[in-house]
């Protein structure tokens, strides 16, 4: 450091250039309080003198006041000691940090360590090259240990540093550095291959082997900490996968300029170089490439360009544009493994957003082949995945998307899954590889199509979707209203939830999952009715909004009738015409709606019918008016 | 492969990041803008903008919240780069906080800023319903921002949920929002004030003349030093002022942007005399000294 300040006194002219030409590291750390994480990161702040006079004044004094080494200063509370935060609650998070030495600019993801912020250290991973793991040296290799090294190879960092900490309190004894290495280096052959493992003994404390070595270890023959992030290579597996650039915009600012926007994931491109734009699968050669507003001749992983075309390719926003001689895979139904990330439970069959590259799509979780258990690797049963759970799944999509194996490239095998209703980010995930089922199954096409059978009955086919509470009675409408289109010769088919329940969906419970399957099969069952031209009656409870909605989504635009049979709880439960809300009431049926699980009420019904109003023939009525209205009775 | 081409340096890592950012979010955009506050950080802003689109002009206009008590320079300089660059330029001001006449030496920094700024940013956002601004903020300025994520979702009343923020993954932005919800976008989250200067000596980014040393009438004024832009200063005070030679680490409105002395009057020396004289860049600024976790509270109320 002192060499830097000399020139940086007496000729920053020099010491500007050097340090333009400074490369950047993102790394993770990962770790509790309780290893020294914090301190570890405030030293490395304090060390390369990234603390102003200010903020240094601060830290003497809370060292002071709060700290927990006596006159020393604390650098643990540089980077944590927000009280105020914690209160709010907001330190479930990650925490950016800034630094950076003669050689390199440091950017660093500083994560909570605890078992239920793997969201946190999951989301700070997904950008680093290089992850450190804290192990406190009187502990050795724990379990968060395990889970931290499971976490950082997923998301595809490839090096890891074992930081063993608190070896001042071990009397810097070899043995005890050894022995933590081997116990981690035999369970890091369970991980992905290809992972360079780098451990070495310090104290964040006294600051031994953080900058440079220490005699206190003079057995160990690594380098400092410091002195391997300044000189690990990174981007080399970047820069040697093939050329993809995701476009992210088309720059048209007149009919002679037709440029494609994007940062390069992965490989090089030059001026020349012959490409295919997929899923188009369209081949042209590059005529120009533009790094911000200059041409230049070839471009590199990491950048962010705009190339141009020498043939009109079709080409937009979601595309990728890739070397033509390895180009990416395209399908629509993979293998992936998912993190979740969000309260409420991943559903098999409930459809998401899917973000990859440039690209949205819809997706649905066909079935979770297995959970991923972290602290031993081994993999459970399971159906679904909760907060914080990593599980093996398989995806279909509603179109087919270009992608590559994350483990070849990250950014064009990492996508996040978005809640279509509240717009967040549910979960990321991680393709492993296509499925090529999709591929052999073809829709039949049949000259006795939906027209026909429509006008052979003279109706306009339906879904006539009855929602509302048990006991609200959405089946006694149901009935009445068959009753009254079958009199008019309309030709009509009443799906029951009960009913149903006792065939084909027999095999189903009532845990959310399983409601959500339920959900979808009806669907299934009253699409292919609407195909036959049936103006089909639904008369479930189907309590979720997502459910309903993708009901909707299966059948054409006003196909879809939502009829929200309106009783409140209370009135459908004095009525309890089945015992069934008294049995709940009592706890002898679990997950029951309105009691123990939640009935989400349509927010645009297309009719609502308050049944502590109407009857059921006049709520029968009333429906076959509104269908008169609009034509659908012929 | 990779042996003809340079390395890529850290400014050029954070250049391509910001781009892809600005593109992406505004890719899915219905109307975007960027607030343009005239300083450093603005200007880095603003210069990648022209990058990231080039060809094209940036899709969107600029955005100057306008106290009315911003150095005369500061406007001169707004007015000249919109010209250049020959993007829209809206200025708001508050017209209800000037008509009831409200400014710092009356009211004091705290309901000036609240008044004159954080309303007056909502009343604009409102006015031209912006669904994405794009905000100069860096995480390194200050200790809360640390984890502030590059998209900050707002609600339709422009208040931050510390609870409801989405997890940034990979460079994979989501930025669905629902009807009258906006997104603070932050492409600098990742520069440092060190960086901001190496990248505007590297690029020759244009800056407002007040970061340089030159000789100014400053007076003293609750604990700093701060220059005599106009006869508003009051007269009392104004009698008091002498010429020094100054310079400004960051801009604001005048009475609230404290001068430090200094003969710096290149970017080298400016840079230099950053790097030697350790004192945080916010510390010039009165409105973060009013009470622990102001920022936070600031945030949350919808000031950037």
């Amino acid at each position: 450091m002192s060499d830097q300040n000399s020139l940086l006194e007496t000729d920053i002219r020099g010491y500007l250039e050097a340090h333009e030409n400074k490369s950047l590291l993102r790394f993770i750390t990962c770790g509790s309080v309780d290893d020294g994480k914090s301190t570890l990161i405030g030293r490395m702040l304090y060390d390369s003198k990234m603390i102003f006079e200010d903020q240094l004044d601060a830290l003497e004094s809370d060292s002071k006041r709060v700290g927990t080494q006596g006159e020393n200063i604390d650098f643990a509370l540089l980077v944590d000691g927000l009280t105020a935060e914690r209160e709010q609650g907001i330190t479930i998070d990650v925490a950016y940090r800034f630094f950076s030495t003669d050689k390199r600019k440091f950017i660093v993801a500083d994560t909570p360590g605890h078992v239920q912020y793997t969201r946190n250290m999951a989301t700070g991973a997904s950008t680093a090259d290089l992850a450190i793991l804290l192990i406190d040296a009187r502990r050795g290799v724990l379990e968060q240990t395990r889970r931290h090294a499971f976490i950082a190879s997923s998301l595809g960092i490839r090096k890891l540093v074992l930081a063993i900490n608190k070896m001042d309190l071990q009397n810097y004894e070899q043995s005890v550095f050894d022995d933590i290495e081997s116990d981690f280096i035999e369970f890091a052959e369970e991980l992905a291959t290809g992972i360079e493992i780098q451990a070495i003994p310090m104290s964040a404390l006294e600051g031994t082997n953080i900058t440079t070595k220490s005699d206190k270890t003079p057995w160990y023959d690594g380098p400092s900490l410091m002195e391997y992030l300044e000189t690990v290579p990174v981007d080399d597996d970047r820069l040697n996968a093939p050329f993809r650039l995701p476009v992210q915009y088309v720059n048209r600012p007149n009919l002679d300029f037709r440029g494609f926007s994007g940062q390069i994931p992965s490989g090089t491109v030059k001026v020349g170089d012959r490409v295919k734009t997929l899923p188009s699968a369209k081949e042209t050669t590059v005529t120009r490439i533009l790094s911000g507003d200059e041409d230049v001749q070839e471009a590199m992983a990491g950048e962010s360009v705009t190339v141009c075309f020498a043939d009109e390719v079709d080409t937009s926003r979601g595309d990728l544009i890739c070397t033509a001689e390895s180009p990416a895979q395209v399908a629509d139904q993979f293998q992936a493994r998912i993190f979740w990330m969000a309260d409420d439970k991943m559903l098999p069959g409930r459809r998401y957003l899917m973000k990859i590259g440039s690209k949205t799509v819809t997706a649905q979780v066909n079935e979770t082949k297995y959970r991923i258990e972290m602290s031993d690797l081994q993999d459970r049963p399971a159906r679904d995945l909760s907060l914080n759970e990593v599980g093996v799944c398989t995806l279909s999509l509603d179109q087919a998307i270009p992608f590559d194996p994350y483990n070849e490239i990250r950014e064009t095998g990492g996508f996040i899954l978005i809640d279509r209703l509240n717009n967040n980010t549910v979960g990321m995930g991680m393709i492993d590889f296509a499925l090529r089922r999709a591929g052999n199954i073809h829709w039949q096409s049949v000259d006795v199509n939906k027209e026909a059978h429509s006008a052979q009955k003279n109706q306009k086919p339906t879904v006539l979707w009855f929602t509302g509470l048990s006991g609200s009675g959405k089946s006694t409408i149901a009935n009445a209203l068959q009753k009254r289109l079958y009199s008019i010769d309309r030709h009509t088919y009443l799906l029951d939830g009960d009913n149903v329940r006792h065939g084909l969906n027999r095999d189903l419970g009532f845990t959310d999952a399983d409601r959500v399957e339920n959900i979808r099969r009806v669907s299934e069952v009253s699409k292919l009715m609407v195909d036959a031209g049936l103006i089909t009656l639904v008369s479930f409870i189907s309590p979720f909004r997502s459910e309903r909605r993708m009901a909707r989504n299966m059948v054409e635009d006003g196909e879809f009738v939502e009829v929200f049979v309106n009783t409140p709880l209370n009135v459908a439960e004095q009525r309890d015409v089945k015992g069934l809300y008294k049995r709940a009431r009592e706890g002898k049926i679990k997950n029951f709606t309105g009691i123990d699980s939640p009935y989400e009420p349509p927010t645009e019904p297309e009719i609502e019918i308050d049944t502590t109003k109407v009857s059921a023939d006049e709520a029968a009525e009333i429906i076959v008016d509104w269908m008169k209205e609009r034509g659908m009775l012929g | 492969m990779g042996g003809t081409l340079k390395n890529l340096t850290h400014l050029d890592r954070l250049e391509a990041e910001s781009m892809h950012i600005m593109r992406e979010v505004v890719a899915d955009a219905e109307r975007p803008v960027m607030l343009y506050s005239v300083g450093k950080d603005s200007a880095v802003m603003l210069h990648l903008a022209m990058k990231a689109f080039y060809p094209s002009k940036p899709p969107f206009p600029l955005l100057h919240v306008d106290t009315t008590w911003k150095f005369k320079e500061m406007i001169e300089f707004r007015d000249r780069r919109a010209t250049e660059t020959g993007l829209e330029l809206l200025v708001h001001s508050n017209q209800e906080g000037i008509d009831a006449g409200i400014g710092p030496f009356t009211h004091g920094s705290a309901l000036h800023t609240d008044v004159m700024k954080t309303a007056a940013l909502k009343q604009a956002l409102d006015k031209y319903k912006f669904d994405i601004a794009f905000g100069g903020a860096r995480r390194d300025e200050e200790k809360s921002r640390a984890k502030e994520r590059i998209c900050s979702f707002r609600t339709a009343e422009h208040r931050w949920d510390p609870k409801n923020q989405r997890p940034e993954l990979w460079n994979l932005y989501n930025t669905r929002i629902r009807q009258g919800e906006s997104i603070r976008v932050f492409p600098l989250s990742n520069w440092t004030e060190l960086d901001i200067w190496q990248y505007i000596r590297r690029e020759n980014i244009d800056i407002v003349p007040l970061y340089y040393s030159a000789k100014r009438p400053v007076v003293e004024w609750e604990g700093t030093q701060i220059m005599v832009d106009d006869d508003r200063v009051p007269e009392e005070l104004r009698k008091t002022a002498v010429e020094k030679s100054v310079r400004f680490r960051t801009l604001g409105c005048y009475p609230l942007t404290g001068a430090v002395e200094s003969e710096a009057d290149t970017l080298e020396e400016i840079i230099q005399e950053m790097l030697l004289t350790k004192s945080s860049e916010r510390q010039g600024r009165v409105i973060d000294r009013d009470q622990s976790g102001s920022m936070e509270k600031k945030k949350q109320e919808g000031y950037f």
